[in-house]
């Protein structure tokens, strides 16, 4: 009896392996279509190379906007379970993320803003159309995000990193707090940072309303973000609801600390070209 | 203090299949009920605690923003609560349905005007049908929780329907197809209680 279960289920799983093999090879030619569109306007080889390797990394960002495209989830959509749900991931990437992506080419489509970057576009936000200002932050914002999370995340910040936020905040804990407390307080739809303030090269905390941050020229306190906490209920909504607390504090678990690290050793490389 | 914080006139499955069970039952006990709380809250101990919630919204912009913030969230569910019901839908009749004639041409010109409103507000935020000083009717939206009962609000009047385009008045079950819940919206839109309302403000 036993035998002929373990004969059974050998079969079942002999039969299935195709099927698996088929759905994984599905994904893995649908993410290679969808990966790179032909970029309309290239004028220097690095400008080509820095397309091609597009992961919105700060250098990556001063190309024309023109030539920006959509970058692949840098990790699978349940990832980052259990701390973000996969269905959360997949629509905030593929539907919203994408969907800012899309609008934003559209609004700058046959304007002179094809032709610059997203940070001059930043830089003089409040000469824009809304549509500019709302999709442009749209999807600038969610390639930090997504680039700032990792499945192997958490932990704490080390080396320089950490010396600066102990140098702004007097602690880990007190920067931690301060980041959550700005995070759970932004009312309605928003974001939480933490940016290098120009001047003072320090790090501080910040909150920005709807799709705006910190390189806005329509900020108050204005500066170049190293790591970003969407606060959209879209970003939660479906496994927390209304707890936005809980997804504060879980964010921290999959934190990418040498991605907000190596922003942080960027800036100090391409500040003056952030125009 | 003088303000309740009001039970839900129908069950909590009663909306659906347009709104589900499980996002009303969230929205009133855990979003409104929050909004109640902190408001009361922040009013406690002054003079405001004496003050209606229109005379409040009238000077809001001289008030602390717990109390734009919570008060606008108590009153505008109390609102959307009260247009909605399980044998909603339909189309206005009476007074209501002249002036929105009068208004927009026709009551399709209306929807598709509202349904403009709520789609295009960015991030959180209400789509409302509002009557104006002059009698008028208008439609506009407003972010966050702030209303047109507000002295803040660039489309000043009192709202006789409003519709919550916050995240969380859909994205359970809609996710990111705001356009799908506006549509489904006027499935539930309880007109007796909108016409009510328009002919409280005629007085």
């Amino acid at each position: 009896m036993k035998k002929q279960l373990f004969l059974v289920m050998f079969l079942v799983g002999l039969l299935s392996l195709p099927f698996c093999l088929t759905a994984q090879q599905a994904v893995k030619s649908k993410t290679k279509t969808d990966a790179k569109p032909v970029p309309a306007v290239l004028s220097t080889a690095s400008e080509v190379s820095a397309v091609a390797g597009f992961a919105g990394k700060g250098e990556d960002w001063l190309i024309p906007s023109a030539n920006l495209i959509f970058p692949d989830l840098p990790y699978a959509y349940d990832a980052l379970e259990p701390v973000i749900d996969r269905q959360t991931v997949e629509i905030h990437y593929d539907k919203h993320h994408r969907g800012y992506f899309n609008n934003f080419k559209k609004a700058i489509a046959g304007t002179d803003l094809e032709t610059k970057s997203v940070y001059s576009i930043f830089a003089d936000i409040d000469k824009v159309s809304t549509a500019v200002r709302n999709n442009a932050g749209g999807f600038y914002n969610h390639v930090l995000y997504w680039s700032n999370l990792s499945p192997d995340g958490g932990g704490k910040p080390t080396g320089e990193l950490l010396e600066v936020i102990t140098r702004s905040f007097g602690s880990y804990e007190t920067f931690v707090q301060k980041f959550n407390e700005a995070a759970k307080t932004r009312f309605g739809s928003g974001w939480a940072w933490l940016s290098v303030d120009p001047a003072s090269k320090e790090l501080f905390i910040s909150s920005t309303a709807n799709q705006d941050n910190p390189l806005m020229s329509t900020e108050e306190k204005q500066g170049f973000p190293l790591l970003g906490m969407d606060v959209w209920e879209h970003a939660y909504y479906l496994k927390y609801q209304n707890k936005r607390a809980d997804y504060v504090e879980s964010f921290w678990n999959k934190v990418n600390w040498q991605d907000v690290q190596s922003r942080y050793a960027e800036y100090f490389k391409i500040a003056a070209r952030i125009k | 203090m003088n303000f309740e914080f009001p039970a839900l006139p129908y069950a909590y499955d009663a909306l659906e299949p347009h709104i589900d069970r499980m996002t009303m039952e969230i929205h009133h006990t855990k979003h409104h009920r929050a909004y109640f709380d902190k408001f009361t809250a922040a009013i406690q101990g002054t003079d405001l605690e004496s003050k209606s919630l229109t005379d409040i919204f009238a000077e809001i912009s001289k008030a602390p923003a717990a109390v734009r913030n919570n008060g606008g969230g108590f009153y505008n569910h109390n609102l959307f609560w009260e247009i909605l019901s399980p044998s909603g839908g339909g189309e206005p009749i009476g007074k209501l349905a002249e002036a929105i004639n009068a208004e927009f041409g026709s009551f399709e010109a209306f929807k598709t005007k509202f349904n403009d409103a709520a789609a295009n507000r960015f991030g959180s935020g209400w789509a409302w049908l509002s009557v104006k000083a002059d009698k008028s009717l208008c439609v506009c939206s407003s972010a966050n929780q702030d209303n047109p009962l507000m002295d803040v609000h660039d489309c000043p009047g009192t709202p006789i329907l409003g519709l919550d385009v916050w995240e969380h008045a859909y994205y359970l079950k809609y996710q990111n197809r705001r356009p799908d819940y506006i549509g489904a919206f006027w499935n539930l839109v309880n007109w007796n209680k909108v016409s009510e309302n328009y002919e409280k403000t005629l007085k």
